[in-house]
């Protein structure tokens, strides 16, 4: 199971056939447990990777670091996730350490990403703090490299 | 300027895979699945080390045996995974690849005219190393039907007095083929009966599929003291161009090979050397990444040239296929040119492994998956016409 998980997040895109030629299963067999990955939740959705400086150079991604005052009884979450439903949002993590919040937002321009900050995120009652990181180049995007690094000169027959 | 060769250099014929090499050269689009060595880049924490070594300047010599402390991590290796034990500052050499190991090993023990058995089909360099070093090769056919396994009776039938050392590789490139303990046992008793030193090249011991583990011949009774261990990190840490090797053997062995070790190479490359300190102290998660990899490839081409009607057993270690042509009537040669011409595909008649390899061509798949679909969907083409 966890190398049929580890096959679709490297390529989500690849065919049912080769998974069980892969695995010495049969495709119903894949289908199966795919869907049993789905409907467990393990499997929560599939997307492209893309780097969106190739067709749009103004694309503007931030992350957010946000300190919240913790609500009793429910903790970080209900503020988490009401800042996560933002259409902007496209990541929202509780992590450690100084901050409470890591919200990675993207928009179409700086602006935009300016304004839902301080309209937005900073406006909810229990944020008591946000600071915001641009972007300014991707490097790896979900374990996949922007820079190829395959060699051409293979030797074609080797022993 | 040809008659001042020397004679026996001269007999050696050429390499069946350089010639196959040179006509694949010449084509374009051609998908290789003709590659002995794995497609991965090595895993960069490997490479990183390398680089800060020439960072810190390290770019002299280093001991003829290699770095005290790649030595260490070596013995530590060969402790941890193969149950062996070898003291670091004595039984250990590191040397330019396995095959200058094996070369340097051989030289160290042959007298003219001593012979060498080794089993065939199998890597190109055995016999010719035998040669070079003044021995007489003595080929061992293995079979399809016993799993390219070496088989005991039909070594037993080709020692003589004369016999002195027997060759091993497995996992086998290029058949795949892996020795469980017990088909190694009556290899060993045999060895131990007339008094044979093993070279043991277990370059592949990483690569094993299905959960086979890999056992050396070294820790079978009565063998550690006649076997010369050899390894590298060429396949399972994909670092063929780094050229690390070494062998592990008893201290009066090592000490001869190092004799012309220190003459012939002086030592292996510095940055290379601490880069395989790296590799061996850290690099067990990157090597089970890579093998998982070649185990799902493997998967699938089994299953590909099955389907095709070339049946081949699913081989166990390394990362080729020897897969069976005999259905389709055509020589390993025939097979092979005339699906490069036809079909852009490169593969290695099993006769450059030996003449036992008729029959038979090897498939490699350290190659992308992506390439071996479109080798595989080529090859099926390629069988359906010889059948019509």
């Amino acid at each position: 199971m966890e190398t049929l998980l580890r096959l679709l997040q490297q390529d989500a895109n690849v065919s049912r056939e080769d998974l069980a030629r892969q695995l010495n299963l049969s495709v119903e067999e894949v289908n199966t447990r795919i869907a049993d990955l789905e409907k467990d939740g393990v499997i929560r959705g599939y997307q492209a990777i893309v780097d969106r400086e190739r067709f749009d150079k103004n694309t503007v991604t931030a992350f957010i670091e946000v300190r919240i005052t913790p609500e009793r009884g429910g903790g970080f979450d209900r503020i988490a996730e009401r800042i996560a439903k933002f259409d902007q949002v496209v990541s929202c993590y509780l992590i450690s350490g100084g901050y409470d919040l890591l919200v990675v937002v993207q928009g179409t321009s700086l602006r935009e990403v300016a304004s839902f900050v301080s309209e937005k995120l900073s406006t909810i009652e229990s944020v008591i703090s946000t600071a915001t990181l641009f972007r300014l180049k991707t490097y790896k995007e979900n374990g996949t490299l922007f820079s190829s690094e395959t060699p051409e000169d293979r030797l074609s027959v080797s022993p | 300027m040809e008659n001042k060769i020397a004679a026996h250099v001269r007999d050696i014929p050429r390499s069946g895979i350089r010639d196959f090499f040179e006509i694949v050269q010449s084509m374009h689009d051609v998908i290789s699945l003709g590659i002995g060595e794995p497609d991965f880049v090595t895993p960069w924490h490997i490479r990183e080390a390398a680089l800060f070594s020439l960072e810190k300047g390290r770019t002299g010599y280093t001991s003829n045996l290699g770095l005290p402390k790649l030595r260490e991590s070596i013995a530590n290796y060969v402790a941890r995974k193969f149950h062996v034990q070898y003291h670091a500052p004595s039984e250990v050499l590191v040397s330019v690849g396995v095959s200058e190991a094996i070369d340097i090993a051989l030289r160290a023990l042959l007298n003219p005219g001593d012979e060498v058995l080794y089993h065939e089909p199998c890597y190109v360099s055995y016999n010719p190393s035998v040669t070079l070093a003044h021995g007489k090769a003595v080929s061992v056919p293995v079979h399809e039907k016993d799993n390219f396994q070496l088989r005991a009776d039909e070594l037993a039938k080709r020692i003589t007095p004369k016999s002195k050392i027997l060759l091993l590789n497995f996992p086998t490139n290029p058949t795949g083929a892996t020795m469980p303990r017990e088909a190694l046992e009556p290899i060993a008793e045999l060895c131990v009966k007339h008094d044979l030193i093993v070279l043991s090249d277990e370059i592949y011991a990483e690569l094993t599929y299905d959960g086979a583990e890999h056992v050396s011949i070294a820790t079978l009774p009565g063998m550690r003291e006649r076997t010369v261990f050899l390894h590298g990190l060429s396949k399972g840490w994909a670092m063929t161009g780094f050229r690390i090797g070494y062998a592990c053997a008893p201290a009066p062995l090592i000490e001869a090979m190092m004799k012309i070790h220190q003459y012939a190479i002086l030592c292996a490359p510095t940055m290379t050397q601490d880069a395989a300190i790296e590799a061996l102290d850290h690099g067990d998660a990157a090597v089970e990444h890579m093998r998982e990899k070649y185990e799902l490839r493997r998967n699938y081409i089994v299953s590909a040239l099955n389907d095709m009607g070339l049946p081949c057993p699913t081989p166990r270690g390394a990362f080729y296929v020897f897969a069976d042509i005999r259905p389709t009537g055509l020589t390993s040669r025939e097979f092979s040119l005339r699906l490069l011409e036809e079909q852009k595909v490169a593969v290695v008649p099993g006769t450059a492994f030996g003449a036992d390899g008729e029959g038979f061509v090897r498939c490699s798949y350290a190659t992308s998956l992506e390439q071996i679909k479109i080798a595989m969907e080529r090859m099926a083409k390629f069988v359906a016409a010889l059948r019509k």
